[in-house]
């Protein structure tokens, strides 16, 4: 990869906010909010993989599915290629969908079981292009080939593959209209071992031939370590922890980035015997009710007692590392050559 | 057998076959372990490779038809699971065997409260009265490491999260001093942190209480962590057998080796490219006549096409069915 910091942005989300109204009692009122996603900024840059990872509930998805506009955001802006789509109409939406596409998690729901497989990659092509029929028919047959489908399959169902070529007709159809920008929400995470190494290899292949930009979000902090340039951490609905891949890897800084890390089991029993694992008391507060200060202070650790009380800044402590905890005061980390980078990083925390 | 211990389960020639309308799938096919006091015996193996299928004939938890256990004798002690009637195999189950399957959610009873039904198994298999199964069932709770436990009783399923409800089905597997406690994939569904979590408790519970488990998972990185000694499936047989060290350290057959070229890991040096295993695994509607794998395997020789392997030594307490050599690059000498 380039060195990612002369790259122009070509996402850039900025406070972007989730919420989802919970309704009870017999008049069903609205009675709270689950803060699926709370405030997150952050931008991912032309060509780049950014990895968003964290634990089921974080609002890893959501944030994904909130950036394409699957959902009407409560707050915040997101700009896609310059256009900004945070809280754009059905037409400017429209205009933009070819840009931006997503590959699901489970390709055994999100493909319909009623279509054939040439169909299913065509379907983008009948609604945004007006390509004859043996056209859009020669398009289907080149994304088969470039995803590793035999032409032959082209008038089969999807209940006649595996989930690894099911993975494969989803990334073909995320392709068809020459997308940009593509999020990637746990593409790999039904499949086998020694299938998602298929999968992950041919992400990356089209990203070098096609130039694209992934949203990659999983949970398997592994593969994220080895198909993203950059790392982004959530939790309870917060980013913790943003940083270039070995930065994050190799030095995390956020108790709960490195207490996740310390929690994936090493296949290496060598290596394994050197872990100290940091077992992390209790489970995840509810999003619909987060503790007052850090989101983490009810298991983190190295807990103060700042944390308790006041919500921590997301600001560089690093270059090009930023994160979300008091136990890196903005003190310790002004030097002269880093004034400039903190400064930059309270204009994306406070939306330039 | 290497070391001394006497193995409590002694599984021989186990054959298990489906019965599909498109025919038979042959699901297990000659399979052959035992498993040692006090041992943690890891089950590697992807979707499909027999795994669970393995365990869950070993004590009768198949639906038959369509499955049927063909072959085999599952020795527990002097006793031939495979040979006793229901009645005895139920009193085995929970008593003498004890069962974690992998969605919490789907295997406890929603309708029941969590108490209820840790002290069923304590009534049913120990005959014990009410008062002493509910004493009973909040030590339980205390040992799994559910806080407030007596009060936590009457809670339901529903009212636990995702790593309490795994620790309530532990509770139960443990409720009546199980021998031998089979655990299939039970920290798939969790999250690592809590998964972690669950893997403490286990490592925890077994110093304190040494009963032999077999831990079924997909994840190396899991087994690395836990077991003494590894079992490689695939294709509905055992490929590979070693202490888990070893296993690691010097894995024979292709497929095991594979495997662990395959995953990336979160230390040490990050690969540029990902090693893959070509094609996908079989599905067997005959036993197999020749190694299931050779269809994905790199170092297919002629023979492998003719003969499926048998497990041969290849180490001190390692076996592995395959004729390849990794030490010549060749066919193993007989």
């Amino acid at each position: 990869m380039p060195d990612g910091a002369m790259q122009k942005p070509l996402v850039s989300v900025r406070g972007l906010k989730m919420h989802f109204p919970i309704y009870a009692g017999v008049l069903r009122r609205r009675v709270g909010e689950v803060k699926a996603v709370d405030g997150v900024s952050f931008d991912i840059r032309e060509g780049e993989t950014l990895g968003l990872v964290g634990e089921s509930g974080c609002g890893k998805s959501t944030c994904g599915r909130a950036i394409l506009r699957l959902y009407d955001l409560t707050e915040g802006s997101v700009k896609i290629d310059g256009t900004e789509i945070g809280q754009a109409g059905p037409e400017t939406l429209r205009k933009m969908r070819p840009t931006m596409q997503m590959v699901f998690q489970d390709p055994q729901a999100s493909l319909n079981p009623r279509m054939t497989l040439a169909a299913i990659i065509g379907e983008p092509l009948d609604e945004h292009t007006s390509l004859t029929r043996t056209e859009k028919r020669e398009r289907v047959y080149e994304l088969m080939d470039a995803v590793g489908l035999n032409r032959d399959f082209a008038n089969r169902y999807p209940h006649e593959f595996s989930g690894g070529q099911r993975q494969r007709i989803g990334i073909a159809r995320a392709l068809a209209l020459n997308p940009k920008f593509i999020v990637c929400d746990e593409p790999i995470a039904a499949l086998d071992v020694s299938i998602q190494a298929q999968v992950v290899n041919l992400l990356e292949d089209l990203q070098d031939k096609l130039g694209l930009t992934y949203l990659f979000i999983s949970h398997d902090l592994s593969m994220v370590r080895h198909i993203a340039d950059r790392v982004a951490v959530m939790y309870l609905g917060k980013m913790v922890e943003l940083a270039p891949r070995d930065g994050l890897y190799g030095e995390p800084r956020h108790p709960y980035t490195r207490a996740l890390l310390s929690a994936v089991p090493e296949p290496d029993p060598r290596i394994e015997a050197e872990i100290k694992h940091i077992i992390l008391k209790g489970d995840v507060p509810s999003p619909a009710n987060p503790p007052k200060g850090c989101n983490f202070c009810t298991r983190c650790p190295e807990v103060m007692d700042i944390c308790r009380r006041v919500d921590p800044e997301f600001r560089e402590v690093a270059p090009g590392h930023y994160t979300a905890c008091h136990l890196y005061p903005e003190t310790s980390t002004k030097t002269a050559g880093q004034t400039a980078a903190s400064e930059a990083a309270q204009s994306i925390q406070q939306g330039d | 057998m290497p070391d001394g211990a006497v193995p409590i389960l002694d599984v021989r020639n186990l054959k298990t076959v489906f019965r599909t309308r498109s025919g038979e799938v042959h699901a297990v096919n000659s399979v052959s372990f035992d498993l040692k006091a006090g041992e943690l015996l890891g089950v590697v193996g992807e979707s499909g490779s027999g795994k669970s299928v393995t365990m869950m004939s070993l004590i009768g938890l198949l639906p038959s038809p369509p499955a049927e256990v063909r072959e085999g004798q599952v020795n527990l002690g002097n006793m031939d699971l495979l040979k006793v009637d229901e009645d005895t195999l139920r009193s085995v189950r929970g008593a003498r065997v004890g069962f974690i399957f992998q969605d919490p959610m789907t295997s406890l009873n929603p309708v029941f409260t969590v108490g209820w039904q840790i002290m069923e198994p304590l009534r049913k298999h120990m005959g014990m009265s009410k008062d002493a199964a509910r004493n009973r069932a909040v030590e339980l709770l205390e040992l799994v490491g559910i806080p407030d436990a007596r009060s936590r009783l009457r809670d339901y399923p529903h009212q636990f999260s995702g790593g309490m409800r795994q620790r309530v089905m532990i509770a139960i597997a443990l409720a009546c001093d199980p021998e031998v406690l089979i655990a299939d994939e039970p920290t798939t569904a969790l999250d690592v942190t809590i998964q972690a979590q669950i893997l403490d408790l286990v490592k925890d519970l077994r110093e304190k209480l040494g009963m032999a488990i077999i831990w079924i998972t997909h994840d190396l990185g899991v087994i690395a962590g836990i077991a003494d000694r590894v079992i490689v499936m695939y294709g509905g047989q055992i490929v590979e057998q070693a202490p888990v060290r070893e296993l690691f350290g010097n894995p024979q057959h292709p497929y095991t080796r594979a495997l662990l070229r395959t995953i990336p890991s979160v230390r040490g040096e990050r690969a540029a490219r990902l090693e893959v295993i070509e094609g996908q695994p079989p599905i067997l509607g005959a036993p197999p006549a020749a190694c299931p794998f050779r269809f994905r395997c790199p170092e297919r020789l002629a023979r492998c096409d003719r003969e499926n392997p048998v497990r041969v030594p290849v180490g001190a307490g390692h076996d592995a069915a395959c004729f390849w050599d990794p030490a010549t690059g060749g066919e193993r000498n007989a």
